[in-house]
């Protein structure tokens, strides 16, 4: 059987799979894929639902004291998954949201590194996504170091990376051999365009499967239900993932 | 006692230039309609303590050469875009940035909002903010579990952070000075580590707001030196669930601020809509 889904689909139902498991996630500002994926996992996590913090949402954010809790709580461990993404992101999982071209005088300054140089080190299963797989992002070397992908033994870090998503494949990190490793190649997409597109090293097995296909239910899910749930807090993008459902469909 | 609420541009006279101001999230009161006539006042050399983090607030006041410094976790305009004048004004060494992490600046509050030096604070340790910081420091945890004196579990340490003023906008305040917050507790973080703080509200409460359940989301007056009333104070941000955003506006914004020209044509229609409304 075939079914048309979008790419936007896939990494959304990519999300899901990397949550699973997890009793709370986090999700960070202007994040609606990850927003999406997170409320699928919690759709799809049964009887004892996962709990979904949506940062801007009314409806989805069940925090009472301020911006201050969702730190507090990280630190005591009652968080299990957060997002952070990089206009740079190295082999070692360094990320960058600061800037690049010096520093503090940025030749391009990005917004500032927000809450990574905390969450990164405290949440367990942090999971960098970034809608851009290119050599100016993944860099063998960060520029500003935000917030570091590894640290040094003695160092307190409950956290760390687990995996990276982006449009052409996903990855896993492996803190002690301070790598990626290459999990699977998108639909459409190469391991070559991975290997063109990426300015760092990272490990894979002989042959990289690809990246399996949404399930049909999640698809309806995604298409029904979650894109109301996300469309709360992104009216923007849920509006324009609506008009154009498959226009850049994949095949499984 | 009663505390008659003020003009806006009387509160905007009485924080002073050189401040160290605390301001709010774009999301969360943002004070646009205070920032305007800051502005108008001619502010100057202000440090923004962004809590944790800010948009078009600190785009106004760093376009408008009000600032010397910006203590933040970030400044952005989100899906409407980056901050260009706060890039701008960084590229051109005209103000002097503190980058920091979200919880660091709660940190710092809090540190003031208990009378203390400093405050510990988990993570951060091989960042660049670190080096970046000298006023922060780094030691061992003088609790880990080991024998005395041992190396190990090295910790950040953050100064206290107490703002001169904070300045936010809240949906209601009443005659008394306490004003309402709701689940904004931020907001009673930034009033608490605050030697003084003025607000702006949507509306005067006719009763007095420590009385009844409101209470739990108040701060009281004790905190508060200043209330003005304005009306859509956050304008064109958004507002709770008050009022929705103007995005045409934060849009034009946004793409006329990527000049200094554009920025301050946009400047002076906000400017005089201000005036002909107020």
């Amino acid at each position: 059987m075939t079914e048309d889904y979008t790419s936007t689909e896939l990494l959304i139902a990519a999300i899901a799979r990397l949550l699973a498991g997890c009793r709370h996630v986090a999700v960070g500002a202007a994040s609606p894929i990850p927003g999406s994926g997170a409320l699928l996992a919690r759709e799809l996590s049964g009887a004892d639902p996962m709990r979904v913090s949506v940062l801007g949402s009314l409806k989805n954010s069940f925090f009472t004291s301020g911006g201050v809790e969702l730190f507090d709580l990280a630190a005591q461990g009652r968080m299990d998954a957060f997002f952070l993404g990089g206009g740079q992101i190295d082999g070692e999982a360094n990320i960058n949201l600061v800037g690049v071209g010096g520093y503090p005088a940025s030749k391009v300054r990005w917004p500032g590194s927000f809450g990574s140089a905390y969450l990164y080190f405290l949440v367990p299963r942090v999971i960098l996504f970034r809608e851009e797989h290119t050599r100016r992002v993944m860099v063998p070397r960060v520029d500003f170091i935000s917030a570091p992908g590894t640290s040094a033994p003695g160092i307190y870090r409950p956290g760390g990376p687990y995996a990276m998503l982006t449009p052409l494949g996903l990855f896993s990190f492996d803190r002690e051999r301070r790598r990626f490793r290459l999990q699977s190649v998108h639909p459409d997409h190469t391991l070559e365009e991975i290997l063109d597109h990426t300015g760092f090293e990272f490990d894979r097995a002989d042959t990289v499967p690809q990246t399996p296909a949404p399930d049909p239910t999640w698809i309806g899910l995604m298409r029904g239900k979650i894109r109301e749930e996300i469309a709360e807090t992104y009216p923007r993008y849920a509006a324009r993932i609506a008009i154009n459902p498959p226009a850049r469909a994949c095949r499984a | 006692m009663t505390h008659p609420a003020i003009p806006l541009s009387s509160l905007a006279a009485a924080i002073p230039d050189g401040a160290k101001l605390a301001i709010p999230p774009d999301n969360c009161g943002a004070p646009i309609a205070a920032t305007l006539a800051l502005i108008r006042r001619r502010a100057r050399d202000l440090h923004l303590v962004c809590v944790p983090q800010s948009g078009l607030q600190t785009e106004l006041l760093v376009g408008a050469g009000a600032v010397r410094a910006v203590e933040t976790a970030a400044v952005t305009l989100g899906e409407f875009g980056p901050a260009h004048r706060f890039a701008d004004a960084l590229r051109a060494a005209r103000i002097r940035v503190l980058d920091a992490t979200c919880p660091a600046i709660h940190a710092g509050l809090q540190a003031a909002e208990k009378g203390l030096p400093f405050m510990p604070l988990r993570g951060l340790i091989g960042s660049d903010l670190v080096p970046n910081r000298p006023d922060w420091k780094v030691m061992d945890n003088p609790f880990a579990p080991g024998s005395p004196g041992s190396k190990g579990d090295p910790i950040v340490l953050l100064p206290a952070i107490a703002p001169d003023c904070a300045l936010f906008h809240a949906p209601l305040a009443d005659r008394y000075g306490n004003v309402f917050i709701g689940c904004k507790r931020e907001l009673m973080l930034m009033a608490h580590a605050s030697r003084q703080t003025f607000v702006t509200v949507e509306e005067l409460f006719p009763g007095n707001l420590l009385e009844g359940e409101r209470a739990a989301g108040v701060i009281p007056a004790i905190y508060v030196t200043g209330v003005a009333v304005a009306r859509q104070g956050t304008w064109p941000l958004p507002f709770l669930d008050l009022y929705p955003g103007d995005d045409a506006t934060v849009s034009r914004y946004a793409e006329l601020s990527r000049t200094q020209d554009g920025f301050d044509r946009f400047l002076d229609e906000l400017l005089s809509r201000q005036e002909h409304s107020a």
